[in-house]
């Protein structure tokens, strides 16, 4: 692999799922995404748009139905889960939810050293104790929480807890599952720093995944817009929020509420309706009903990703054409 | 009580008693909510603001006592009252939002059924014909075709069922509104279309509102007033206007506008306040955001510290005099 080879290429990946009545449900459908060392991907878009499906999918939570995940040069996406298991120390996952995503009957130092004891990263049980005991010097949680059960502590430490396990087997890549989003606001500016650190220290690469643009905005190199299992746009993170070009795009950074009294009386651009069903979708543009720009070319034929300058592309006919 | 409002609570305390232990959610907080006018109150988790909203609608949990102060609604004070005729003002009078719209209907119940129910306990006279009318007439009006009246919970999407939510709290025209957080659960694009919605029948009908957010972007797009809650205390308050363009805050609401992560600027990074809220049964003799606070000096430790007013703008903190102005002298 040279310097050039993108760490993760994902290749027209789909997922769906087949739901009773031979109906399927469209929840990726065909994302192409270079991911290059170091970087930091954020992945935005509403409620089952197929983000989190997206993110389990690269780390074969979920089996892809089609399509390609190579990584660093390899087609990782059909090998057996006997040989992907030693990869899975590279690629590592925060979950959204700290409560349900953690043994509430393992202690503290137990949830850390659970992974590098599966993955026997040492041959002694105490030897992974004590790197957990320096993990949670990295992630900031005090060693006398070492004992405690998860119960005992609060969302934000819970929070840290989750990304000590998930840098426990020192990773290349770890896909963050609104890692911040059950957390409040103070709590959540402490954990995206947090983030950021670790990323620059140990030269992690993220996919970030949230519903929540001013979160990502800030830990992302790039950004990919996500709505209904498709990419629409992928841009700079600067880039994205000074000239956002499809209209889902521009829909959700209007329908953020700013602390600023002078927006006061402007009311929000509301776009109308809400995301259709995933299911037995029809080609075509998936937001054109509701889009206020809707024209003939949007039905019918899927709209392609287009670069329409460096490193900015859109899915979106007002565009492309 | 002053005329010009609907609801005052003064100097209110509520404790959780339990075997073990006993919490402080409430200490002592003062809220004047003016005549169709909407108060933003403003706070993490565990500050105490969902404690007030059910203490003025008097649904506490059996573990909750109101230990002092007083609530006054249009000049009756509310924590006086005998159940059965707090129960003609809850509805009627005061309504309440609650936050998680997936749990808050009753699922094996229509939807035009559960908003006829709320009239036909308040409104027993209504013929048959005109429930069904009004039921129609509260569904159009927070933007639902009537026609769906027969459909179940289940098949609304979240922001539908908020929808029918705040349709029932406002099918018998309440003076007052308690909306806790209510688009917390929703998705921002649904969230736009449910606040601009709230919005607008509030100014229609000249409804007040106590809304209670953790999103300063909320209370800047909807609120007149504003009360930033900490460990049980409002630590500042004032209009809008005193909270998002004045000079002098609280260090807590100046950390809470850090944390806000900024769309324009070009910092790369929020500040974050360090440290977690103080444990609420076991609260910090002085002042409550001591251990989080940059600005931290002896005195912060040992003493409560003062009211500061300075017209409509109140706040709690020892860097400031009793008229809101900045103590220069004692820090650097």
């Amino acid at each position: 692999m040279d310097n050039n080879t993108p760490l993760i290429q994902l290749k027209d990946l789909r997922t769906h799922f087949r739901l009773n009545g031979g109906a399927k449900l469209h929840a990726v459908d065909g994302i192409n995404l270079d991911i290059h060392e170091g970087e930091t991907i954020g992945v935005v878009g509403e409620s089952g748009c197929g983000k989190s499906t997206l993110g389990r999918t690269i780390l074969r939570l979920i089996e892809p139905t089609s399509g390609q995940i190579i990584y660093k040069g390899e087609d990782v996406t059909k090998i057996s889960q006997r040989k992907f298991r030693p990869l899975r120390q590279d690629l590592q996952i925060i979950f959204q939810d700290p409560y349900a995503s953690i043994d509430p009957r393992k202690s503290v130092v137990e949830v850390i050293a659970e992974y590098m004891l599966i993955h026997k990263t040492y041959k002694h049980r105490a030897d992974a104790y004590n790197r957990a005991a320096e993990l949670m010097d990295m992630v900031g949680l005090a060693r006398r929480y070492a004992n405690m059960y998860p119960h005992e502590l609060d969302g934000g430490r819970r929070q840290r807890i989750g990304i000590a396990r998930a840098l426990s087997l020192s990773p290349k890549f770890i896909v963050c599952d609104e890692p911040v989003s059950a957390l409040d606001v103070s709590i959540q500016a402490q954990i995206l720093n947090l983030l950021m650190d670790l990323g620059d220290e140990l030269n992690l690469t993220y996919l970030f995944i949230t519903h929540d643009l001013s979160v990502v905005k800030h830990i992302s190199d790039r950004i990919m817009v996500m709505y209904l299992g498709q990419a629409v746009e992928i841009a700079p993170s600067q880039e994205l929020f000074d000239n956002p070009l499809h209209p889902y795009t521009q829909a959700l950074l209007a329908a953020i509420p700013e602390p600023d009294l002078s927006k006061r009386d402007i009311p929000f651009k509301t776009i109308k309706g809400e995301v259709s069903s995933p299911i037995n979708v029809k080609p075509g543009c998936r937001f054109c009903k509701r889009c206020e720009h809707v024209m003939d070319c949007c039905q019918g034929v899927d709209q392609p990703l287009v670069e329409v300058s460096p490193g900015h592309f859109v899915a979106c006919a007002l565009h492309t054409k | 009580m002053n005329e010009q409002n609907i609801l005052e609570i003064k100097d209110l305390s509520v404790i959780y008693k339990t075997d073990l232990e006993t919490v402080k959610a409430v200490n002592g907080i003062n809220i004047a909510i003016k005549k169709k006018s909407t108060f933003g109150l403003v706070g993490e988790t565990g500050a105490g603001k969902t404690t007030t909203a059910r203490s003025i609608i008097r649904l506490l949990p059996k573990v909750g006592h109101v230990t002092g102060g007083s609530i006054e609604f249009e000049g009756q004070n509310l924590l006086d009252l005998p159940e059965d005729e707090m129960r003609t003002y809850r509805g009627n009078k005061i309504a309440m939002v609650f936050q998680d719209p997936m749990t808050s209907l009753n699922p094996v119940m229509s939807v035009g059924d559960q908003i006829a129910e709320t009239i036909k306990i308040h409104n027993p006279h209504l013929s048959k014909e005109d429930v069904e009318k009004r039921v129609e007439d509260t569904l159009a009006m927070v933007g639902i075709l009537p026609s769906r009246k027969i459909d179940y919970p289940h098949q609304f999407s979240g922001g539908m069922k908020q929808r029918v939510i705040i349709a029932i709290a406002l099918a018998c025209e309440p003076d007052l509104l308690i909306a806790d957080e209510p688009t917390t659960a929703l998705d921002v694009t649904i969230q736009a279309q449910v606040l601009m919605m709230i919005k607008d029948l509030r100014d229609r009908l000249g409804t007040s509102m106590l809304m209670i957010t953790h999103d300063l972007g909320i209370v800047a797009k909807i609120c007149d007033d504003v009360g930033v809650m900490y460990a049980g205390e409002i630590v500042e308050s004032g209009t809008v206007q005193d909270i998002f363009e004045g000079k002098n805050h609280h260090p807590y609401t100046e950390g809470l506008f850090g944390s806000i992560p900024d769309l324009k600027a070009t910092a790369k990074r929020p500040q974050a306040i360090p440290g977690l809220m103080p444990d609420p049964t076991n609260l910090p003799e002085g002042c409550v955001f001591v251990e989080r606070c940059k600005y931290a000096m002896d005195i912060c430790r040992k003493e409560h510290p003062q009211l500061s007013v300075s017209g409509t703008h109140k706040l709690c903190c020892h860097l400031f005099d009793e008229n809101g102005n900045r103590k220069e002298a004692n820090h650097g």
